[in-house]
Parts: C-alpha cells; sequence; structure tokens
C-alpha cells in the first residue's frame, strides 16, 4: 500500500462507512486522485465492499479517477460564465485537448475539471489554470493559452 | 393493532406499522412496482407504486408509505394511472425497441407495464447509453441498454447473496449498474449465483447460453451427446408446459429428451447418490481424525466460488468431492464410455440445472481429465424448457419413460438434493448407516428442512454426537462461518446452498418466481421421498455395481482420481 494512504487510514482507524467521503477526499488531496489500488484498500479498511466504494465515488464530481496534468484546467461553469458562453469553451477545451471532463491527457500535460462558481464573475467567461486566471476566453484566446503552456514545457 | 384506511372508497382492516402496498396486496388490489422486492426493504426509486394520498392531495410511493388510521387511498385513479403511464413513458424513453428479438419477449416487466398502462408510441425521446455487453462472465450477460436501474440486483446480490460485486455507479442520466471500476464481470467477486437475473424486470441480466452448441452436437452425426438433469429440474418445470405446477415430471423429460435427439438421457440424482457415499465417508473419515472440522459441503459451485474469494481459510474444511453434476460427468466419460464403448471424445456430455454457476464449473479447469472437461455444456431450466418449444414437443402426449443405464437408477436420498437441507439429510442417513451397520428408524429430519436461512440440530450416532447446520441464502452462511471462524466447535457438517430454498429455488429457474412456487418444488421432493421405497443412497443398486466393478470403495484410488478435485484462493476486487 502506498505510504500516503496508510497514514490517512491509519488516522481512521476504528472508523465505518460513514467515514468514507472524508477519507476519499484525504486521499485525493494529497495524490491529486483516487486510483484503484487506493479505493481497493478504503474499502476493505472500512469493511465495505469495492463496488460500493466504486459507487459512492463516481457519484460526486469532486473526485477524479485519474492522475491530474501538469497543468490542471478548472473551466467555471457558473451563471455569469454560462451566460458568456462557458459551454462553449468547455466544448472547444474538449475538442482541442481530446479528453473530457474528468480526463487527463495521454501525455499527461493537461486534466479538466468543471468547477461552479469560482467568484470572478466580472472576468467571465473565466478558467483557471494552476492558480492562474484567464479572463473573457474565447475560442481564440483558447488556442493561445493551450498553446502557451505547451511551450512552457518546450523551454 | 389494527386500524382502519379507505381503498378506493371501501373500508379496509389493517395491521399498524404496515406498508401501504403490503396491506393492498393483501386485499387482493394489485399495484404496479419495478424496484419492490417482498421481504426487503423499500427504496421508493422507481415511483410505478404510487398512489393517490387524498388526505394530503399528494401521490405516495404505496411500497415505503406506512399506513395510518384514516388514511384515504385511490389506487386507479385517473391521475395515478397518468402518473404510472408517464414513468413506463420515461422508462422507455431511452430503452432499446427490441423487444422482438429480447429474450425477455413475453416475460419482461416493463413490456407488461406498458401494455397494461396502454403506452403505444414513443412520446418522449432519450438519448440511449449505447453501453456494450458485458460478455465477460461465462454465467451471466449483462446489457446495459435495457437496464431500467431499479436496483434489485444491487440489493439481492449485496442482501441476499453476502457478495456486493455491483452497485449503480455515477449519477443522473450516467447512471448504471457496475462492478467496481466498472470491469467486466469476471474480474469481479460475482459468485454467477444468478439471482440477479431472476429479480431482473427485463432484458438487462440473462444467462450465457449454449443453446447454439447443444445444437451443433446434436446434429453432428460423429458425437454421442448426453444430457442429464439434476434433481429439482423435474419438479419445477411442469407448469412450463402446462402441467400441474411442482408436479414431478421425470419421466416425460426422458422421453422429450430422448425425441430431441439425445442419445442417452441420465439423471443427475443418481450422481448424487454417489456424492453421498464419497461425502458421507469423509465425513466419518474427519470426525474419527479429528482433521478440517467442521465439514462443508461442495455441490453448490456458487458457494465454492463465495468461498475462494471471501473465506479462503476455510477451504480446507471444503468437501472434496465434486458436485453430482462432475461426478455424474466424469463417470459418462469414463465407466459410461468403457461400457458402451465410446471414445470419451466423441461423447458431448450436457447438463440442465437451475442454475447459472453450473456454467462455470463445467468450464474449471479443476473439472477435466486429461484435458477433456467433464461436462461441456450447462443448459438452465429456462433454456431446457424453450429447447423442448424449439423441437416442437408436446409434453402432454409424452409417455414418460425410465432414465438410461447404468445410471439410471436413483434413490428418493438422491432427489432431494434439490431442496435446502437434502444434500445434510441424505449424507446423515448413509452415515448412520456406515457407523452402526443399521438403518435409521426415522428417515426424516424435520429440523433442517424448510425455507428458514439457517437450520441446525444435533444427533447421536452410535457415539459420535454430529452437529448438523444447513443454510441457503450466502449472506446466511457468512453469519454461520463468522461464528465458526470464531471457534464454535458443536457443529460437524454444514451444508450450504447458495439460493433461497436450495435449488429449486436456483438462479436457471424460470423467471417470475415466487415463494408459493418454492414451497410447491420442495414438496413434491418430500412426496417423492414419503412415497418411493429406496430412500438411502447406499441401497441404490448402480451405486453398488459401479463400485463393485469400476471404482472400489468410497475415497479409494479410482474416487479420488475421477471424483474429488481441490479448490485455491481466488484474487479477485471484493
Amino acid at each position: 500500500m502506498n505510504e500516503q494512504t496508510k497514514k490517512i487510514l491509519n488516522k481512521y482507524l476504528h472508523a465505518d462507512r460513514d467515514s468514507l467521503i472524508p477519507i476519499l477526499q484525504e486521499i485525493q488531496e494529497s495524490e491529486g486522485w483516487l486510483s484503484e489500488s487506493s479505493l481497493t484498500e478504503v474499502g476493505r479498511h472500512l469493511n465495505m465492499p469495492v463496488s460500493k466504494v466504486y459507487g459512492v465515488a463516481t457519484f460526486y464530481n469532486q473526485f477524479r479517477f485519474q492522475p491530474q496534468g501538469k497543468f490542471h484546467i478548472q473551466v467555471c461553469r457558473g451563471t455569469a460564465c454560462h451566460v458568456l458562453g462557458s459551454a462553449t469553451v468547455l466544448q472547444e477545451i474538449q475538442k482541442a485537448l481530446k479528453i473530457k471532463v474528468g480526463e487527463t491527457t495521454k501525455d499527461g500535460l493537461f486534466s479538466l475539471e468543471i468547477v461552479a462558481c469560482i467568484g470572478t464573475c466580472g472576468l467571465a467567461p473565466v478558467i483557471n489554470i494552476n492558480g492562474n486566471f484567464h479572463a473573457g476566453v474565447t475560442t481564440e484566446s483558447l488556442s493561445e493559452i493551450i498553446e502557451s503552456y505547451k511551450e512552457k514545457i518546450n523551454i | 393493532m389494527s386500524i382502519t384506511i379507505n381503498v378506493n372508497g371501501n373500508k379496509i382492516e389493517a395491521k399498524a406499522g404496515e406498508t401501504v402496498l403490503n396491506v393492498l396486496s393483501d386485499h387482493g388490489i394489485k399495484v404496479p412496482t419495478l424496484c419492490h422486492l417482498k421481504n426487503m426493504f423499500p427504496t421508493g426509486s422507481c415511483r410505478m407504486c404510487v398512489v393517490e394520498h387524498k388526505n394530503t392531495d399528494k401521490l405516495i410511493t404505496s411500497c415505503s408509505a406506512i399506513v395510518e388510521e384514516g388514511m384515504e387511498i385511490l389506487t386507479h385513479s385517473p391521475r395515478v394511472t397518468e402518473a404510472r403511464k408517464v414513468i413506463v413513458e420515461l422508462l422507455l424513453s431511452n430503452h432499446p425497441d427490441d423487444c422482438l428479438y429480447c429474450v425477455r419477449n413475453g416475460n419482461c416487466e416493463l413490456q407488461g407495464l406498458s401494455q397494461e398502462l396502454c403506452v403505444t408510441e414513443r412520446r418522449i425521446q432519450g438519448r440511449r447509453n449505447k453501453l456494450p455487453i458485458d460478455t465477460s462472465s461465462v454465467s451471466i450477460l449483462r446489457d446495459p441498454e435495457k437496464c431500467i436501474l431499479c436496483g434489485r440486483c444491487v440489493r439481492v446480490c449485496e442482501e441476499i447473496m453476502g457478495v456486493a460485486c455491483i452497485d449503480i455507479s455515477k449519477r443522473g442520466s450516467q447512471s448504471i449498474v457496475s462492478t467496481a471500476f466498472d470491469k467486466g464481470l469476471n474480474t469481479s467477486s460475482c459468485v454467477n449465483c444468478g439471482q440477479c437475473i431472476m429479480v431482473c424486470p427485463t432484458g438487462a441480466l440473462t444467462e450465457q447460453s449454449h443453446f447454439a452448441e447443444i445444437k451443433e452436437a446434436l446434429s453432428d452425426p460423429n458425437k454421442k451427446v448426453v444430457i442429464q438433469y439434476a434433481p429439482a429440474i423435474s419438479v419445477s418445470v411442469a407448469e412450463e408446459f402446462g402441467l400441474e405446477a411442482g408436479k414431478d415430471i421425470a419421466g416425460i423429460m426422458n422421453a422429450a429428451l430422448r425425441k430431441i435427439g439425445f442419445d442417452y438421457v441420465f439423471d443427475t440424482s443418481f450422481a448424487a447418490d454417489l456424492t453421498i457415499m464419497e461425502e458421507s465417508s469423509e465425513l466419518i473419515k474427519r470426525i474419527t481424525e479429528n482433521k478440517n472440522l467442521p465439514l462443508i459441503t461442495s455441490c453448490c459451485p456458487a458457494w465454492v466460488k463465495y468461498a475462494e474469494e471471501f473465506v479462503p481459510e476455510l477451504i480446507p474444511n471444503i468437501s472434496s468431492c465434486k458436485s453430482p453434476q462432475q461426478m455424474a460427468g466424469a463417470i459418462i466419460k469414463s465407466y459410461f464410455a468403457d461400457k458402451v464403448h465410446i471414445k470419451k471424445e466423441d461423447i458431448y456430455s450436457v447438463s440442465i440445472m437451475p442454475c447459472t454457476a453450473k456454467k462455470f464449473e463445467g468450464q474449471r479447469e479443476e473439472m477435466t481429465n486429461k484435458g477433456i472437461s467433464d461436462v461441456d455444456a450447462v443448459l438452465t431450466t429456462r433454456e431446457f424448457v424453450k429447447f423442448v418449444k424449439l423441437f416442437g414437443i408436446n409434453m402432454h402426449e409424452m409417455q414418460g419413460e425410465t432414465a438410461d443405464s447404468p445410471l439410471g437408477i436413483r434413490t428418493s436420498a438422491g432427489k432431494l438434493f434439490g431442496a435446502s437441507g437434502g444434500v445434510a439429510e441424505a449424507a446423515i442417513r448413509t452415515a448412520y448407516h456406515t457407523l452402526t451397520g443399521s438403518e435409521l428408524v426415522k428417515f426424516k429430519i424435520p429440523e433442517i428442512r424448510g425455507l428458514k436461512g439457517q437450520k441446525e440440530t444435533q444427533l447421536q450416532i452410535g457415539d459420535l454426537k454430529i452437529g448438523v447446520a444447513v443454510v441457503n441464502g450466502l449472506a446466511n452462511a457468512k453469519k454461520l462461518l463468522d461464528e465458526i471462524k470464531a471457534g464454535r466447535k458443536d457443529i460437524h457438517f454444514i451444508e450450504i446452498m447458495a439460493c433461497p430454498g436450495g435449488c429449486v429455488g436456483g438462479g436457471g429457474q424460470p423467471i417470475n418466481l415466487d415463494e408459493q412456487a418454492v414451497k410447491d418444488r420442495i414438496q413434491s421432493l418430500y412426496r417423492i421421498d414419503d412415497t418411493e421405497s429406496i430412500k438411502v443412497s447406499h441401497k441404490n443398486p448402480d451405486v453398488i455395481i459401479l463400485y463393485n466393478e469400476f471404482l472400489g470403495k468410497p475415497l479409494g484410488k479410482k474416487s479420488h482420481e475421477l471424483l474429488h478435485t481441490e479448490y485455491q484462493k481466488r484474487d479477485v476486487i471484493i
């Protein structure tokens, strides 16, 4: 078992299934995603069938089942961003990177997540990549943004 | 306490604490359900059972609502039937339109309800989930497109079987029933019991069919096709052919199977007698050596797989005897083949089982002899019924025939294998004879009969006191095995059957099984035991000849080679 996961599970020694979600959150916090092996370990620890652990985990948007990319893209789908076209932004990102929400590109560079509202409605539609906010995103600016991150790797 | 409610303008007495649905069905008022399972906690997820609650002017789910004094209920008001119709229309909105090609055509609950509620057009178009069929399991097929997410399979798998290899994952329109990590059923902890198929309202869950292979073998002039049928079969199919429910139609089945073209027809109950000869000797041996006790039966392949996955530490306790299906298969391809001068390679061995797990058992590597399978193909009871109809056999016109010799004679002890408690009862009868040299005065052991999930008794045989426990439903088995693991010592012999009621309630039986049908079948088996004269396996004349001519003695060298096997821990996601 992964050392980090072991540490987290040790904090929940006599826990039952009530603790499932906090445990999953802590594991994702420390590893960035939920691997099959960690879900299996959690099931064993809580004496819960892994199918149930998987069922609960996949219910929530917050959990990822692929490791995060080097650049993690959060697309705001809050009301203001929606009005100003965030659906198209999301679609364009999926097309450009050939991944769906919750997935990571094969080269491990980009991963994609939807967030409800970042709280910067004045910048709508907004995306956040590794803590950098990109305001008023359009189809044109999007390809430039993605290219700029790809270049960071080449340097 | 009794309270009064008003249903459709009539006063009805109801017991306090009961659900509205139960009260209605007790009074013969039919309310449609899709997710409801009798005797299990209601989930209220499908909403089909809604009724109008006049006091609050709301539609409530009758499966989860508890009766209250003065409650006024309308079960078939225009508002209610319209609501139910919309529910069916919504369920159909993303459902495939291929009813004609569906295995459940004619006995699909969704189809029945859409007919009942007069759904005649596709009013609502939904996006189909277009998910592939999971063909990975050798026993069970899953077609997610036909799934209506009622959750019955999930609950049976967890609550009755204690396996929980499936659950509903993802959310909203993306929801599906899946295994852990959405992998094939074959990599999951599924024990192939097929109880999920028995409760599935649609064609989303079915068995892997061996139809085509068997038809091909039947038309191959170089193959001798033999067939055996399990003890539970002959009492489980009569109603499917319009005969009296629960009636034993073994003779008619023998005739029908010959007419279809099977070259030899055997009754697996013969092999059940053989299993008893081996297993009772094994029991006595373990008790006298005080080794690997309690002995646990191995007839149920779903239980065996469960043990390999969930309680591998108890594998040494499981009887090394193969199941009757596999013993019959092994004897057919050795002793019988020699006797009729057919090469075993030329025999195609089929069995009819009330079980989907037998399909898995048949292809296990442990169940082969020098690369040749003991059993080549397995039909469920359902498939057998279809087979008879496909070949245009009229069961009403069949004259009863006897099964083929030398594996044709069975005792009523062998027949008891079909009901929970039967294996234990048959084994005790023979063990008593082996130990004391005389027969039991009373053969019946009522403490281990019946539908209860866990039954126990203590028996005095000669100087030995033997504790016997019988469980059906793997969730019940888990409870008992936990006690055993915690050090309980008074039980020496455990019979475990995965399905409720034993094989008569098996996952390969005709769909729409209710408790009464299971009871009828069990009664039929007990009637056979009451009326027939040979009630103990060791007096089966064909079994005696088989030992004299071929096997030698129980647990002997030949038996060990053909009739016994061993199991190993299985690594799956649990």
